[in-house]
């Protein structure tokens, strides 16, 4: 009995990896069906039932797939209108609370974009093995735990946008600034990213954490040519502005533009959106808002009380008010950033154009100390040569 | 699906000794509500639940290559004791997470049940 038992939950979870495998294969070519989250659960229960072949599918085992009550879509539904639903659904079921966190944003990239499982091992720089096990265990978790396919219309997909928009940010930060490795940038990643936003935004339109989301995502990735030169990194103040995607810009601008003042996550998105799009608007690095970028970065502090929002209004606030009041904001960050890199990195430039060389250079050897980042590190280096030379 | 739903520790709630009779009426009607909310709910069905005694009064049996051996106490070291537990057929996870929020402020383990059909 238990043999039994074990072939046939064998199989329902095998017939739904095969069904999400044969969904990677074919939607990113031949296009997404109608109806993606019956097309999975009609094939799954097609490979099941034929796994079965004589026994009688009582509807009880069929639902060893356990996301049936929300994966049939309901006949009540408009078709026309499921295509968009079902999308939604498929997202955030991989965004569902029970479902490991590490694995959400991969999830998604796996089964919405239908990015290979050894891309996106390469992605997150585990090993494929490890990408695998990882996917293939949140997929088991999903069958035998009887996650369902949220009905879209439901409140509980509102409530889990933030936490959708959070992990498509997290999975395009980690392709436009991978922690380590010889990449500074992996805007393929960052690309895939960019569509999950721009699927997102397009399914609940009205939603403002999604469109803010898309927004900054489209005005950040604008810059992706204009950010390495020959392998090394180049500051946002010293990029060739006439490598940025003009018409991503102006759509990101349009878009947050759009955006009513809202609050949490939505309105996080939003400020990051207008100070994205002060850098848009510059013609030229000069021309720059500085004081306006540093009103937003104060806002969004008072908003997230995040070190790093604090950090980046030091950057601000030394353009605007100059060096030393830079470095004024940067004091009391230490304990809260304590192997941060950028933190020691900023604080040697500010004090080089301060005129304090000696803080500069115990700063700059700080942030080498702590950079794993090898482009980053490189241009750590460099700039603390010039240091050298200069004095 | 049939889930096991375990209630473990005080987590909000605190120990039941320590609550005045108000409370423990509350958190009874607590439990009473969760019967409620599962009766009404489709596809929802209570198959059994109690309250269990303290973890001290647990005996643990471990099989150790062969060997059986049998110890005071439960299994779980941990301070976070099961107190009590349901057992739900549910047609998703998200319904019983739903109906679970009306229970006491217990911390909760949901499993899924195998079943041997």
């Amino acid at each position: 009995m238990l043999v039994a038992r074990t072939r046939r939950l064998d199989l329902a979870e095998d017939a739904l990896s095969e069904a999400f495998a044969r969904a990677s294969d074919r939607w990113p070519t031949g296009g997404v069906p109608v109806n993606p989250a019956g097309w999975l659960y009609t094939t799954a229960s097609r490979l099941v039932i034929g796994g079965l072949r004589a026994e009688a599918i009582h509807g009880r085992k069929v639902r060893l797939l356990a996301v049936d009550a929300g994966w049939v879509a309901p006949a009540s539904v408009d078709e026309l209108d499921t295509l968009d639903d079902e999308r939604v659904a498929l997202i955030l079921l991989c965004c569902h609370p029970a479902v490991h966190p590490e694995a959400r944003a991969p999830l998604a990239l796996r089964l919405v974009v239908g990015t290979s499982t050894e891309e996106i091992a390469r992605l997150h720089l585990v090993s494929v093995a490890t990408m695998a096990a990882r996917i293939t265990r949140a997929k088991k978790k999903i069958v035998i735990a009887g996650i369902p396919l949220s009905s879209p219309v439901d409140d509980e997909l509102r409530a889990r946008l933030d936490g959708v928009c959070r992990t498509i940010y997290l999975a395009f930060t980690a392709g436009y600034a991978p922690a380590r490795g010889a990449n500074l940038l992996r805007d393929d990643l960052a690309g895939e990213a960019v569509e999950l936003a721009a699927i997102l935004h397009g399914l609940v339109p009205d939603a403002p954490q999604a469109r803010a989301l898309y927004a900054l995502v489209l005005l950040q990735h604008a810059r992706r040519d204009a950010r390495v030169r020959d392998g090394n990194l180049v500051t946002l103040s010293d990029q060739d502005r006439s490598l940025w995607y003009d018409e991503e810009l102006s759509a990101g601008m349009e878009l947050v533009a759009s955006l009513a003042p809202s609050e949490g996550y939505a309105e996080e998105l939003r400020l990051q959106g207008f100070i994205a799009c002060e850098h848009a608007r510059a013609s030229t690095a000069e021309d720059t808002d500085w004081s306006a970028i540093a009103s937003h970065y104060l806002r969004l502090e008072a908003l997230t009380g995040s070190p790093v929002v604090t950090l980046n209004r030091a950057v601000a606030v030394a353009e605007s008010e100059g060096a030393q009041a830079g470095l004024a904001v940067l004091s009391g960050l230490d304990e809260a950033l304590p192997h941060n890199h950028r933190l020691p990195a900023v604080r040697a430039e500010l004090a080089r154009r301060a005129g304090k060389i000696d803080l500069a250079r115990a700063s700059y050897d700080q942030a080498l100390g702590r950079c794993t980042n090898d482009v980053e590190r490189a241009h750590l280096l460099a700039q603390r040569n010039t240091l050298d030379q200069a004095h | 699906m049939k889930y096991f739903v375990m209630l473990a520790g005080d987590g909000d709630v605190g120990s039941w000794d320590t609550l005045t009779p108000e409370e423990q009426q509350a958190v009874m009607a607590q439990f009473g509500a969760f019967d409620e909310a599962c009766e009404q709910r489709p596809g929802v069905e209570l198959l059994g639940g109690e309250a269990l005694e303290e973890g001290t009064t647990a005996t643990t049996l471990r099989t150790r290559s062969g060997e059986v051996t049998v110890t005071d106490g439960p299994y779980t070291e941990a301070t976070e004791q099961i107190g009590g537990f349901y057992l739900v057929e549910a047609p998703e996870l998200d319904t019983i997470v739903e109906l679970c929020r009306v229970l006491p402020a217990y911390d909760v383990e949901i499993r899924p049940v195998v079943d041997f059909g």
